[in-house]
């Protein structure tokens, strides 16, 4: 089976060792967790996991099984690219003196469509929000001027379909 | 149970009873109608055992002489009754010896409630005397886990503990009890859990699934049933034999479904998987409707996946959906409690028979006892059989013992001719394969069934990985009958090096003890038997004792156990020698 990208996204109770068991499940199987989030969702008191994984569909399936079993989880989710709309954040750290001394610096800003979230006489610090590749792009057009630091976060998803969590919680609750 | 629920009524009426948490945790388990647990105290576990010793008039406390022994006497007690089996054990060392059992109930979907001791909350993460992280250890092994660090939690985290151990699938579940919350004082009052929002414990039947698979059942010419722990589980032996007979289908189990059907049934036609019987491993390759039952496809009955059942339709009953699909992809999974799904499926049910298609069970049967059965069972040749030696327990017992086994040669044995006509008698370590289950286990079954035999059947291997029970059994006087089969080897992993690694006996071969002496030491009657001429003999005095009795047999040292899938091989494979 063809090995594709997806987006796994996990409903749960804030619980501490929530996060570990999930985990667990990847590691036992050797599947690796390419990019991890965890944040409150729409819904109050309840957590949202997004987990990406570079993998074959029957996989997913199964891992997804095996995280909605858990006590803690209400509802986990899979879905490739093409059924969500998604992000990721990177900033770059960056020596300022190459602003002026590398004018080709400024149209990598301008192109990237990246902001400066800070200026100071050492470094300045770009954010830049988008598709991972997009990321990547500019990361690659800076790298050869020297990037001091660089850090990108988790995918953060939303579906085009409907997740129908607090039905869900209220029909558990009702039931 | 008449002074708890006095106790209880009082609570009501003074709504809640400030005690500490260690005394909070015994009302928990009053309320949860424990009346026995094992354990092991320690230093971070002193308070709960202070207030046991206050509570030992309603609530029994078996020290066994290693947590191990805990678990694995829980088990038995929670796969011979149904009920939760509770162990207890204190902080670091105590906990992490709980580990493997935690791991077996796991696998084997035992219901099990492990109470651990913890150092106090200001220690936690300093590494304290005897500290160890038992929630991160436990997490892969348990259904949930907690560590309470606040008296106040701990009524509802205990029903919670409860609920979540037996509802739906069982399995275990750990709580580790810093030792500042079973110090602190708190309101008492006990509320049942019965929901928790994020967790469905069983899945609502869903009647077109079941319509669907009635329909296919019905127009089925060699249908095939495959039932395992879940029938048990959940209680629907019953609904099992209604939808056998009625629908007049062969039906095989997997080692954990063993004694849901009665083995002398008609249409009991015996094991599936990598020793299981001949027929109903080649047959899966043959039927046109397989129908699952409670049971996970586990590699050891499934053999080679690209080649299990590939002709058949295959319809799954089960409680767990992550189950579904995961090894075989079945046509119709109907999901949620087997006695619930049967319950209905039962009526959509033609009444028919297949006796052709039973014959070829039959005609493959008489293969398999040509070439195995009669001889494991009634040898020509001067050293004895495990085979026979069960046999002589059947005589003795007619049939009504409960059996509990270690892993092994002699864990097959006993399962391929072990007979039962009760459920809940097959007590063994299925998934996990736990050397050293069967002593502890036959503890706890015993104790959980005092008005049945209960007969430990070990390897010589197996039988001293936990041997320090025996002090248990002594301490107690738990009437159990254990018969240790000594083949001085490590008989299966013995059998593999001689058929797969051309007969290297790598640290394969044990030079035993005088188990007799061993078990006289503990002050347990023992005998030996050497030879077959004393077999039944002994074997009915091991099983007209009213105490303890130890039984050693010396079986032939380089038996193989046959039937045998070997590792990866089609069931269609299957070998007889």
């Amino acid at each position: 089976m063809e090995k594709k990208w997806f987006t796994i996204s996990v409903y749960s109770e804030n619980n501490v060792g929530l996060l570990n068991r999930i985990s667990g499940i990847f590691l036992k199987r050797h599947i690796n967790i390419e990019s991890l989030n965890v944040s409150k969702s729409e819904i109050k008191e309840v957590s949202k996991f997004t987990i990406v994984v570079f993998t074959t569909e029957d996989w997913t399936r199964k891992i997804v099984a095996q995280i909605e079993k858990q006590i803690e989880v209400i509802k986990a989710y899979y879905h490739t690219d093409e059924e969500t709309i998604y992000q990721e954040s990177a900033l770059f750290k960056i020596e300022s003196h190459l602003l002026f001394d590398e004018p080709q610096i400024q149209n990598i800003i301008a192109a990237s469509k990246s902001k400066i979230v800070t200026v100071n006489r050492q470094f300045f610090v770009l954010a830049k929000t988008g598709r991972r590749h997009e990321i990547d792009d500019m990361h690659d057009k800076l790298e050869p001027f020297g990037i001091l630091q660089f850090v990108r976060s988790g995918r953060i998803t939303v579906t085009k379909a409907e997740m129908p969590i607090t039905a869900l919680l209220n029909k558990m609750y009702h039931d | 149970m008449e002074t708890l629920k006095k106790k209880q009524g009082e609570q009501k009426e003074s709504k809640s009873l400030r005690i500490t948490g260690a005394e909070a945790l015994i009302h928990c388990l009053l309320a949860e109608g424990v009346d026995l647990i094992y354990g092991y105290p320690g230093g971070a576990i002193m308070p709960v055992y202070d207030e046991l010793y206050k509570f030992q008039d309603r609530l029994q406390h078996v020290l066994t002489r290693h947590e191990q022994g805990a678990t694995h006497a829980a088990q038995g007690y929670a796969r011979v009754t149904g009920k939760v089996g509770v162990a207890v054990a204190t902080s670091g060392p105590g906990a992490t010896n709980l580990v493997t059992g935690l791991a077996d109930a796991q696998i084997d979907s035992t219901p099990m409630v492990c109470l651990t001791g913890q150092v106090p909350r200001h220690l936690l993460g300093s590494d304290a005397f005897q500290e160890t992280d038992i929630i991160g250890i436990s997490t892969p092994v348990t259904k949930w886990n907690y560590q309470i660090t606040k008296a106040a939690e701990i009524p509802e985290i205990m029903a919670k503990a409860f609920y979540i151990a037996k509802s739906g699938r069982p399995g275990p579940v750990l709580i580790d009890v810093t030792k500042n919350a079973q110090f602190e004082e708190m309101d008492f009052t006990y509320q049942p859990c019965t929901r928790i929002r994020s967790y469905n414990a069983e899945p609502k039947p869903d009647l077109s699934a079941i319509e669907a698979a009635a329909e296919i059942i019905n127009n089925a010419k060699k249908p095939y049933i495959v039932f395992g722990h879940g029938v048990i589980l959940g209680e629907a032996e019953d609904e099992l034999k209604k939808l056998v007979e009625k629908a007049g289908i062969p039906a095989a189990w997997t080692i954990l479904g063993l004694s849901a059907l009665p083995t002398d049934h008609p249409l009991n036609v015996g094991m599936v998987g990598m020793h299981g019987n001949y027929g109903p491993n080649v047959l899966t390759n043959e039927c046109d409707v397989l129908i699952a039952i409670g049971m996970r496809f586990d590699d050891r009955v499934t053999g080679n996946l690209d080649t299990y059942a590939k002709q058949a339709k295959i319809i799954h009953f089960e409680i767990d959906p992550a189950e579904v699909n995961k090894n075989v992809k079945v046509d119709i999974a109907v999901l949620g409690n087997s006695k619930k799904t049967l319950g209905l499926l039962l009526p959509l049910i033609r009444k028919n028979s297949h006796e052709a298609w039973k014959k070829e069970f039959d005609k493959k049967y008489e293969e398999e006892f040509q070439a195995v059965i009669e001889n494991d069972l009634h040898p020509t040749k001067p050293g004895l059989t495990m085979g026979e030696v069960v046999e002589e327990i059947n005589l003795a017992s007619k049939n009504k013992a409960v059996i509990v086994t270690d892993v092994g040669q002699h864990q097959m044995i006993a399962c391929r001719y072990a007979k039962f006509d009760q459920t809940k008698s097959n007590i063994t370590s299925g998934g996990l394969g736990t050397m050293g289950f069967a002593l502890p286990a036959a503890i706890g079954a015993k104790m959980g069934a005092m008005d049945r035999e209960v007969v430990a059947i070990v390897g010589d291997g197996g039988y001293q990985m936990t041997i320090q029970e025996l002090a248990t059994i002594y301490q107690n006087q738990t009437p159990v009958k254990i018969v240790v089969l000594n083949n001085d080897h490590l008989g299966m992993v013995r059998q593999w090096q001689e058929l797969f690694f051309e007969s290297r006996y790598a640290s394969t071969v044990m030079t035993n003890p005088d188990f007799v002496k061993i078990a006289e030491g503990y002050y347990i009657k023992a005998s030996r038997v050497t030879e077959r001429k004393d077999l039944r003999e002994k074997v009915e005095e091991m099983m007209a004792s009213k105490e303890p009795y130890f039984l050693e047999v010396r079986v032939e040292k380089e038996d193989n156990v046959f039937p045998m899938i070997p590792s990866g091989a089609s069931v269609s494979d299957i070998r007889l020698k």
